[in-house]
């Protein structure tokens, strides 16, 4: 064998890699999804891929290609954490992550000039690049045609027309990506010479091994482009930085508004692509979108709809999801009843009923409620109604001096801070992404509803219209966490992180019908992670919280039989000799003007790890301690008395101790996901810090305030 | 309606105009230059958000939100 063939199999064996990108809103994602049958999330907001992405797809030959979904954006010249990625990926910055052998470029064709103008970016980094011609349905309905053969022909590479969200064109698009010999086309569009000139001379500092002479010309041209003081520029050494510096400064006074010339460059490329492709053979017509737009963006009817929107959401959450957690209530009954009488008395049976069940079984009712919130949310994101929201907002945000892109994180937080503090990598300042970071765990995450539930039912008795007033009191929880989100935003703004206002520029894309396959399937997701944590760590914390209730046992137990241990177990004192009795016992002064008990205070200090471990560990403390109860938990709590004899859970107690779970941080994937993203132990122990004592004070203020109204 | 020279801030819904330059130096400049608003590029205004801003304008075929104060460095030829 020729060392040439041999090469050419090895490179035969090796798995390619493919990079997708594209605009947001371009369906991206879709494509990713038809292409890989990876689930993943389909939104409509800009931003929403934030994670980098990976999936194996198949070549008409059956040979797997590894594509890497990148994050949305609308220029290769970086902005935010999240544009950087991108680039670092595309350029094979990354170390061990070399560039990818191809580029998808995903191209909305509604949208066609904002959409090459990417494309021309792409295609001179030199790398091949496949066009996969989006949304052809929706041109077509508009009135014009575009002709994609002739596209590829002036561009030079494929150009295959798609519509992602129905499948139709991957077959095509399988059928390129097949191909070893994608040809790659750059230098369409003319810069002015000394710009060309500069970027010839400073190529050599990027050249590394392996990779071509246009990707590091590409690479040039972008450190030229980065302003002083972006964290690009950090990562080059002294030489390099000088010369870039000095090719910049010159640049100014030769070519003055050279980068806008860059840009002005492309736009005149992609106007003559257009020019050329696209025909209009109907005329325009007022698209769906605008139509709707005039009502849910309408001065007055579109706040009322942005209002019902998300009353309705709440209403739905506790209204529709009843029958679901009642049956599952009766599941968990059910099997603590059966798997009970199967187990010999004792600790093991102890263990398996009040300790597993009750505790998982606690947070799983749940789950319902949970699902009915994400398929809301994810409904929203996908038909494109969250940017309206965004929009609407904006005003608010701006006056908070919030930027119009922490809506979305702290949007996202409403199910769980840790996507949001994730979602904050669009922000392009460090400064308003510490800021969204710092207050995001204020807004209502889904770990907090079941404390909510299970507080709210023990405040209100069921009974009559109880579901509007449950309703209501949730609503007000939910606005009291946004309210302090938005207020702290404002300070911390104003004080430790001051900085130019921030800005607003978003797209806001046409509506789209949600695509049930998509929503249901990140529904099934949803649901998985949550059962997966209720099996993982609610189930392992169970069992801690369990030993650390039971023991060490009061001395005298051991030598009694078995009856007697029985009577022993129904004495609260096993729990208050235990291990965790004892610190709730230790720390109860610090609760105590909250109201709380030593009891309470067990639950409070066991949700640290998570918030929904109150709930198991209130499922735990009272199964310990009242062994005859079988009601629901709510029922217990209800029933439960302090040591003195008056009720456990008043109404101000219930109270105070929600208003604890608005404002506090208790959550370890929050405080790990805050030290990831800002890279340092400072902000999350700052944030665990500062939200204690702002949620100790403020149940101070309710309960303290409350006795003093007369309030029992 | 006159023609002339007026910013993006102070066109009405629906009032459209062909963007004639960019005032002041501000970062956002080179960023709305991306998305494709351009000297030259005809914009339409299409509302005001419900508390007063940000606006909505149609360019290329597509909408962008962009707040007032902004707009306002963008110089506008009206017909």
């Amino acid at each position: 064998m020729s060392e040439a063939s041999l090469e050419s199999a090895v490179t035969e064996t090796r798995v390619r890699t493919f990079a997708l990108i594209g605009n947001p809103n371009s369906g991206k994602t879709s494509l990713f999804n038809a292409l890989t049958g990876l689930r993943q999330k389909v939104g409509n907001y800009p931003g929403v891929t934030v994670e980098r992405k990976e999936g194996t797809a198949y070549t008409q030959h059956g040979k797997p290609i590894r594509i890497i979904d990148l994050p949305g954006s609308y220029s290769l010249q970086p902005r935010s954490p999240d544009e950087r990625i991108l680039v670092d990926v595309l350029l094979g910055r990354l170390p061990g992550e070399p560039a990818p052998d191809a580029v998808i470029c995903i191209v909305d064709a509604s949208n066609l000039e904002r959409n090459l103008y990417l494309l021309t970016q792409v295609l001179d980094l030199g790398l091949p690049v496949i066009v996969a011609l989006n949304m052809m349905d929706v041109v077509e309905r508009r009135g014009l045609r575009i002709d994609a053969t002739k596209m590829a022909r002036i561009l030079g590479v494929p150009v295959v027309p798609i519509e992602a969200a129905r499948g139709k064109g991957i077959i095509e698009l399988r059928v390129a990506m097949s191909r070893t010999d994608l040809p790659t086309a750059q230098g369409h569009v003319p810069f002015p010479a000394p710009i060309t000139t500069a970027v010839k001379e400073l190529a050599p500092l990027f050249v590394r091994k392996g990779s071509a002479l246009p990707l590091a010309q590409a690479e040039a041209r972008l450190f030229l482009g980065a302003d002083e003081g972006h964290d690009l520029l950090e990562t080059l050494a002294g030489a390099a930085l000088t010369r870039i510096r000095l090719a910049r400064q010159r640049l100014d006074r030769e070519v003055p508004g050279w980068r806008s010339e860059l840009i002005t460059a492309r736009y005149a490329f992609v106007g003559e692509v257009v020019r050329d492709t696209v025909h209009r053979f109907n005329p325009h017509r007022p698209s769906r979108t605008d139509q709707v737009d005039r009502w849910l963006l309408h001065p007055v009817w579109g706040i009322v709809a942005l209002i019902a929107v998300m009353g309705g959401l709440f209403y739905s959450i506790f209204s529709l999801a009843v029958p679901f957690m009642d049956a599952i209530d009766g599941m968990i009954g059910w099997l603590g009843g059966s798997l009970g009488g199967l187990l010999p008395e004792g600790d093991l049976k102890s263990l398996v009923v009040d300790g597993v069940i009750a505790g998982v079984g606690g947070v799983i009712i749940f789950l319902p409620q949970i699902l009915m919130l994400f398929f809301f949310i994810s409904l929203l994101e996908s038909t494109g109604y969250m940017a309206r929201a965004a929009f609407i907002l904006d005003r608010l945000m701006n006056k908070v001096g919030l930027h119009g892109r922490s809506f979305v994180p702290l949007l996202s937080s409403y199910a769980c801070a840790v996507p949001g503090i994730m979602a904050t990598r669009t922000i392009e300042s460090f400064k308003d992404r510490l800021v969204t970071i710092l207050v995001a765990p204020f807004m209502t995450c889904s770990a907090r509803l079941p404390v909510y539930l299970v507080l709210i039912a023990a405040l209100l008795p069921p009974g009559e219209h109880r579901a509007f007033q449950q309703a209501g009191i949730l609503l007000s929880l939910y606005m009291l966490g946004t309210l302090a989100a938005l207020a702290f935003g404002m300070l911390f703004k104003r004080t430790l992180l001051k900085g130019a206002a921030p800005t607003m520029v978003m797209e806001l894309p046409p509506y789209r019908l949600p695509q049930l396959k998509w929503v249901l399937l990140e529904l099934w997701d949803r649901g998985r992670i949550f059962l997966r944590r209720a099996g993982t760590i609610i189930f392992a914390l169970s069992i801690v919280l369990w030993f650390l209730m039971n023991f060490p046992k009061p001395p005298e137990a051991v030598e009694l039989d078995t009856e007697t241990a029985i009577v022993m177990e129904e004495d609260p004192s096993v729990l208050e000799t235990s291990f965790a009795g004892r610190s709730g016992r230790f720390l109860e002064p610090v609760f105590a003007p909250l109201g709380y008990d030593w009891k309470m205070t067990v639950g409070i200090i066991a949700s640290f790890a998570a918030r929904e471990v109150f709930v198991s560990t209130l499922a735990i403390i009272y199964r310990v301690a009242d062994e005859e109860d079988t009601g629901s938990l709510v029922e217990t709590l209800r029933s439960q008395e302090r040591d003195d004899g008056n009720v456990a859970f008043s109404p101000l107690t219930c109270l105070s101790l929600m208003v604890f779970f608005v404002f506090a941080l208790q959550c370890l994937s929050t405080v790990a996901v805050v030290r990831r993203e800002t890279n340092s132990w400072r902000w999350p122990l700052f944030q665990l810090a500062y939200m204690f004592a702002v949620a100790w004070s403020a149940s101070f203020i309710v309960y303290q305030g409350g006795r003093l109204l007369g309030f029992a | 309606m006159s023609s002339g020279i007026t910013c993006l801030s102070d066109l009405k819904p629906g009032q459209s105009g062909v963007v004639s330059d960019f005032v002041g130096a501000n970062t956002i400049h080179l960023r709305l230059m991306e998305l494709g608003l351009l000297p030259g590029t005809a914009v339409r205004c299409l509302r005001t958000a419900p508390m007063g801003d940000p606006l909505e304008v149609e360019l290329r075929g597509y909408h962008l939100s962009l707040r007032k104060a902004e707009a306002a460095t963008i110089a506008i030829q009206t017909a």
